[in-house]
């Protein structure tokens, strides 16, 4: 994965698959199916349990594509003080 | 051996918190006496911790207690509704405006909600503005779980001394109430959580607080699954696990197993309820706590799945609890948010009944702890040092005030739960609609340069009344809060929807409105903020 891929389609892709999952979420069609899935679990609650799951791996995807990268250069610079106090309580830990 | 009824539940609860007391006390030997290591920890939180404390914060006794007695009153929809909502939005939530503000307020150095908005508006009413309507919205939800801990030490301690006065139970009509009687008294037990709360608070500060989440968290997550093992195990009277799972989904009716009798627009409107958990202040400070952006990731991603395991086994037993395997069981009339204490009392031994009591307990005090810790940093950094004319606070006297104002809200809120048992509980709801009416504001901040100070007042405002004028017109409806919905008349039809759907459009209007007509932030204000074009 390249970095400008990255930094222009990662969140753009990851804003797809939520608004997929938030249409997947409104499930009209297992309204009033009463399937058991394997048995015993009734398939709204199936579909709704595979939804977290895809939520979960939605999220996986972002860290790795769309996650907003630190740039010290960015807005509102650290203050020196501020950084120096940072660096040395991240060392402590 | 025979038990005293209520003895083996007394004692593993008090053994619980007094695990949690030295939890919380070997923390404040880790204490650097600073403010910033009080409440935010040193910004010291790695992934784990991270994770586990805003899964337990965000987490309430509802998680345990109330999907089992809402899947019971409304079937599997529940589900749905409230939990994989949840799962996709609260991690849209940390990843849209927890690690912006995270990055943001570490380089600006804020602490509290108040602060960021301050400063990033250049308002100091803002802030005036936004402390009591937090607090305000925040108490109730205190006051939930001060009253809940109350209620589960009563009735899971059931039995215990029927004989002592201070100990009995007696219904408005003079009746003994036998689900409650001889347990310690709700006051008591109230009493009890807040005492042990406030001492790993006061001593822990944050970093106890994120400890004794962490513990609270692995402690009702295992104790959910292992009660709705045993539950199926010996609700469902075949051999095998997978046969009594078998046996109790055949036997709950058609309508709990599916949503016939929810409304679909009032399910996809209950999709912004969980919005609220971006404009949480509780959150908000454990957000600070991450050591940096990176700690977010685990969070973002295991959150929907953490709900899942909590919720799913909670639904099932809930919807178990209405079918023909359980009709001997559960007796009519039952409240539905006593169903699995019930099935716990009457379905397994009373050690597993104490270590269930001590899981819900966990849920309410991983969020009470972060709750009174947050109101306390509000009230010490945002009033007392803000508007102090003692400059130059020492840490040591900004850690005491926080102290202080921790103690006093504990106590306000011990004293406002002994008030008011009942008609709290509908406000939980509105409490998150409250919060959730707020976000476009949050999010406007961190997205928009155009928002103005009186764009983000106005929207505060519009909030803020229209919340009012909602929750006005639900006290005056023959249901109540709790039941009270929205009516949009369309094609014929009449949509049901939550008023929290007209709160956050009217705050999200008014916000950009009066933001386009009304003077913008200056350049180098919006230069902390943004990225140069």
């Amino acid at each position: 994965m390249t970095e400008s891929r990255s930094s222009s389609s990662g969140p753009l892709i990851i804003a797809g698959l939520v608004v997929l999952l938030l249409i997947l979420h409104q499930d009209n069609w297992f309204w009033e199916n009463k399937t058991l899935v394997f048995g015993f679990l009734p398939i709204g609650l199936f579909w709704h349990a595979c939804l977290s799951l895809a939520a979960a791996a939605t999220w996986f995807l972002a860290t790795k594509i769309a996650w907003p990268v630190d740039d010290p250069t960015g807005p509102g610079k650290p203050l020196a003080r501020e950084q120096a106090k940072h660096d040395s309580s991240e060392e402590a830990v | 051996m025979e038990w005293h009824r209520g003895l083996p539940q007394l004692i593993i609860i008090l053994l619980y918190l007094s695990l949690l007391l030295l939890l919380g006390l070997f923390s404040s030997r880790l204490f650097k006496g600073t403010k910033e290591d009080y409440q935010v920890a040193s910004h010291s939180i790695g992934p784990f911790l991270l994770l586990m404390s805003m899964f337990g914060t965000t987490m309430t006794a509802f998680a345990l207690v109330g999907s089992s007695g809402e899947a019971f009153k409304e079937g599997i929809g529940v589900y749905g509704m409230l939990a994989s909502s949840s799962g996709i939005v609260h991690s849209l939530c940390f990843f849209v405006i927890g690690v912006k503000v995270w990055k943001l307020a570490r380089r600006n150095g804020y602490t509290t909600q108040i602060e960021f908005f301050r400063d990033r508006l250049g308002s100091d009413f803002i802030g005036l503005l936004l402390f009591p309507i937090l607090v305000g919205l925040i108490i109730p939800y205190l006051l939930v779980g001060v009253i809940s801990a109350g209620s589960v030490v009563q009735s899971l301690t059931a039995g215990l001394a029927p004989d002592v006065g201070m100990f009995q139970a007696i219904n408005a009509d003079g009746s003994i109430n036998p689900a409650l009687d001889g347990g310690i008294p709700a006051w008591l037990g109230s009493l009890m959580i807040c005492i042990v709360v406030l001492i790993y608070v006061f001593f822990g500060g944050m970093r106890g607080t994120t400890w004794a989440n962490t513990f609270q968290t692995l402690v009702f997550m295992i104790l959910g699954v292992v009660t709705f093992y045993v539950i199926a195990n010996r609700l469902g009277g075949q051999d095998g696990f997978v046969a009594n799972l078998r046996a109790l989904a055949e036997s709950v009716p058609d309508d709990k197993v599916t949503r016939v009798e929810m409304g679909k627009t009032k399910f996809f409107t209950y999709l912004l309820i969980p919005l609220s958990v971006g404009m949480f202040p509780h959150l908000f400070q454990h957000w600070m706590t991450a050591k940096s952006s990176n700690s977010f990731k685990l969070a973002v991603v295991c959150h929907p799945i953490f709900i899942m395991i909590v919720w799913v086994p909670c639904v099932l037993v809930g919807v178990w609890a209405t079918g023909s395997l359980a009709a001997d069981v559960v007796p009519p009339g039952i409240n539905p948010n006593t169903v699995l204490a019930f099935l716990v009392k009457t379905q397994t031994g009373q050690i597993l009944g104490g270590f269930l009591a001590a899981g819900i307990l966990a849920a309410i005090m991983s969020s009470l702890d972060s709750q009174f810790l947050s109101i306390g940093t509000i009230f010490s950094n945002d009033i007392y040092c803000h508007y102090s004319r003692k400059a130059n606070l020492s840490d040591q006297q900004q850690v005491f005030l926080t102290r202080m104002f921790i103690i006093g809200i504990v106590a306000v809120t011990y004293l406002l739960s002994l008030a008011n048992q009942t008609s709290v509980f509908a406000l939980g709801v509105w409490c998150f609609s409250g919060f959730s009416a707020l976000f476009p504001i949050v999010f406007a901040a961190l997205y928009w340069r155009g928002l103005s100070a009186a764009g983000a007042i106005s929207g505060v405002f519009a909030a803020i009344i229209s919340w009012g004028t909602l929750f006005y017109h639900g006290t005056q409806t023959p249901g109540g809060l709790r039941a009270f919905k929205l009516e949009v008349p369309l094609g014929g039809e009449n949509y049901e929807i939550m008023p929290v759907v007209v709160m956050v459009l009217t705050c999200l209007v008014t916000t950009v409105v009066v933001s386009w007509v009304t003077p913008k932030p200056t350049p180098e204000r919006l230069a902390k903020f943004f990225d140069p074009r």
